[in-house]
């Protein structure tokens, strides 16, 4: 069981590569983290494995517990288990958190079966107390209007309720002061399980100190050019990316 | 303004917008005791008279009207071209059974009884409404409204029953509102009109539910041309709903309806419409309300569906403190060309008028806007409102707002803002990522886009509006 990334190549539609040659495997039950300095790859990564039509694939496979998943859509990977938490989440206006919740799990059931209404909402509201969010956030637009932090809360809210079978965060940490860090931390942790497995993206070390990972990889220029325990994001976070400098372009 | 008008739909864009229409795409065989034959000439106006047993001053008051028709030219200076694709010589004018309407279902023919049940208009009668009438071709086949309300001198009947038996209520406001010679469509529906609604409600007397018109087109090549006249008397207030929805033809239908209404002093009334027609309609409505003193006219319209649809629904605010008000729903897929609109003529001081108006486009679908707000310069104390947003689905969808505010004086206040938006391909991604298909992440980015809007109709139409919604939006994406 896990999600694998072998050889993986992606370029844009201009041609230029983004990825040239990403190999990774994360088994469930283990929390994996990306770090890298800007430009390297690392939210390509995320948008190429969720299938996002600006990137095309030109070599290399991602299978999901054995199942090839670049010959999916978008919607059929994100329901045979994959999760994108968005650096950037879209603002979907006029729809309510409720009811965008509500469709994403809907779209989960087997045809003609309805989602159990009052299940749904307590299930929520638990999950939205665990991040500490307030009830009003069911009735609001899907992110409109929304804080950095509180847009970033509401991705790990949607991760609770689609239970998905792989995470990937995108850089979920950007943008959250201290405590709401804490908060967001709160909500992956719960996640963790023998059967998930997780993709943490970020730019510095202090997500990690909240959410620690079991292995850690160093992303530049399209490829994974380092990978180590724990360790090697402390080590990141003294020197510094400048070790990439000192590697001899392939 | 350049016109890009599509004359013909081909085969397989026509089987891709239709898909899904299920609900209203079916029909019976005709059975017409009366038919005018196609054409329309002084002898289909009599054969109408002789049917309909009108009385002589509807019978002038239709070849009269026939003249304006057949003088009047058709509107393309301003409007589209394929408005000359209809046919007038194949048109059939007056279809019916020649039966009354039915004020019980159990006596309303089979087929008819049939139809309007798939429809759910006797179940919506039983849960919320105060009475029904269900036009099936050019009259009402079934007519009825709760027993209580007759007791309080409430009139329900179909217009062809109105101006015989009410004439005293009923003729001082015919045609007043919207003159024969308005447009070249009002002119044809009153050469030819049958059918459609003539309410009365009596002085202070205030509606709880609403009252329901039905209209259904069964036949090909058929118009339908109803005519309804609404008078709320002092203090008295009214909802009326209306639904349409036509089988898929072949050939163009068309759909020319005059709709009138008077509010006097203090009155309030509520029109919404949901129309749902095939994609093979013309639909030509004039639809206008006058607003005396204190009065309230609010139009709620969506149009779906038809080929093309030319509606500006309008207010006349006649006495001080009028209020108009005009929210519209346009949805246009390949196709079709959704061209709406309203009119607010203020003609009293401290009148007050709202328009908003949302479209969305899909596919090849065409929404215009067209606003006319007057506010002449020996008035003082008038507002106006107009917001019109469009929706874009895809880059081949097109919009278009002609806004034509007239203000004159400086004792008023208007405000007017447009917006065109799209909905973007980061937002269908995040929707998708969240396992939401295509079509289904339209239909909620859509639903949001109108979702301040739904919440003006009433509930049970929400949710009929919301459900439409859904099956064009799932019919139109790949």
């Amino acid at each position: 069981m896990s999600l694998v990334i072998t050889d993986l190549h992606a370029r844009l539609a201009d041609g230029t590569e983004i990825l040239r040659g990403v190999s990774l495997e994360i088994p469930a039950g283990e929390v994996h983290a990306i770090m890298g300095p800007n430009g390297s790859g690392k939210s390509t990564l995320s948008k190429v494995i969720a299938g996002h039509e600006s990137y095309e694939v030109t070599s290399g496979s991602v299978t999901l517990d054995g199942e090839d998943i670049l010959e999916m859509g978008i919607d059929e990977r994100a329901r045979a288990g994959v999760f994108l938490a968005f650096q950037y989440p879209s603002e979907v206006p006029g729809v309510s958190n409720a009811n965008f919740i509500r469709a994403a799990l809907q779209a989960r059931l087997p045809e003609g079966q309805e989602l159990d209404a009052v299940a749904y909402y307590k299930s929520l509201y638990e999950k939205m107390d665990l991040l500490e969010m307030d009830r009003k956030f069911t009735a609001r637009a899907v992110n409109e209007g929304f804080s950095g932090g509180e847009k970033k809360r509401n991705e790990i809210l949607q991760m609770l309720m689609l239970e998905p079978r792989y995470c990937i965060l995108d850089e979920t940490d950007s943008g959250l002061d201290i405590d709401a860090l804490k908060i967001v931390a709160k909500g992956v942790n719960a996640m963790r399980s023998p059967d998930r497995g997780m993709l943490l993206i970020t730019h510095y070390q202090r997500l990690l100190d909240y959410i620690a990972p079991d292995h850690v990889h160093v992303m530049a220029e399209g490829r994974i050019v380092r990978s180590g325990g724990p360790e090697l994001a402390l080590e990141l976070e003294q020197n510094g990316y400048d070790f990439l400098k000192e590697l001899a372009p392939a | 303004m350049t016109y890009d008008s599509s004359t013909t739909i081909d085969h397989e864009t026509q089987t891709a917008i239709d898909i899904d229409r299920s609900k209203g795409d079916f029909r019976f065989p005709e059975r017409h005791k009366y038919d005018a034959g196609r054409g329309l000439t002084e002898r289909t106006i009599d054969y109408i008279c002789d049917v309909k047993q009108d009385p002589d001053w509807v019978r002038e008051f239709r070849h009269k009207a026939l003249k304006v028709f057949l003088e009047k030219p058709m509107p393309t200076n301003w409007a589209t071209r394929d408005l000359e694709n209809i046919n007038f010589d194949e048109i059939r004018y007056y279809l019916s059974d020649g039966e009354k309407p039915k004020r019980s279902w159990d006596e309303v023919p089979e087929e008819v009884l049939k139809t309007f049940d798939r429809l759910g208009i006797p179940e919506q009668e039983r849960a919320f409404l105060a009475g029904v009438e269900a036009q099936y071709d050019s009259e009402a086949a079934y007519s009825n409204m709760k027993e209580e309300l007759t007791k309080q001198g409430v009139i329900f009947v179909s217009s062809t029953e109105g101006l015989k038996e009410y004439e005293e209520i009923f003729r001082p406001w015919f045609g007043k509102v919207i003159p024969t010679g308005d447009n070249k469509f009002s002119a044809l529906n009153s050469a030819v009109f049958s059918g459609g609604s003539f309410i009365y409600i009596p002085k202070g007397v205030k509606l709880k539910q609403p009252l329901q018109a039905y209209f259904r087109i069964n036949s090909e090549s058929f118009g339908q041309f109803e005519r309804t006249l609404i008078i709320a008397d002092e203090g008295a207030e009214v909802m009326y709903m209306e639904g349409c929805t036509a089988p898929k033809f072949e050939t163009a239908t068309l759909h020319s309806a005059v709709v009138e209404l008077v509010a006097l002093k203090g009155a309030k009334i509520q029109y919404v419409t949901v129309q749902n027609w095939s994609s093979n309609v013309f639909n030509l409505v004039t639809k206008r309300g006058l607003a005396m003193e204190d009065a309230e006219v609010r139009w709620i319209d969506c149009n779906i569906g038809s080929r093309l649809t030319m509606k500006y629904p309008g207010v006349i605010m006649k006495g001080e403190r009028a209020r108009g008000e005009v929210i519209s729903i346009a949805l246009a897929n390949t196709g079709q060309h959704q061209d709406t609109g309203a009119k607010m003529i203020h003609a009293a001081d401290n009148t007050t008028s709202n328009v908003v108006s949302k479209s969305i486009s899909v596919g090849e679908g065409r929404s215009t806007y067209r606003g006319q707000v007057h506010i002449p310069k020996h008035l003082k104390g008038c507002k106006n409102n107009t917001e019109c947003d469009a929706l874009l689905i895809n880059t081949r969808s097109r919009t278009d707002t002609y806004p034509a505010i007239t203000v004159k004086g400086n004792r008023h206040a208007t405000q007017h803002e447009a917006s065109v938006s799209q909905v973007s391909e980061e937002m269908l991604f995040y929707m998708q990522q969240r396992g939401i298909d295509e079509g289904h992440a339209m239909s909620l980015a859509v639903n949001g886009f109108i979702n301040d809007l739904v919440r003006e109709f009433p509930m049970e139409y929400s949710v009929e509006l919301k459900r439409l919604i859904d099956l064009e939006m799932e019919g139109s994406v790949g």
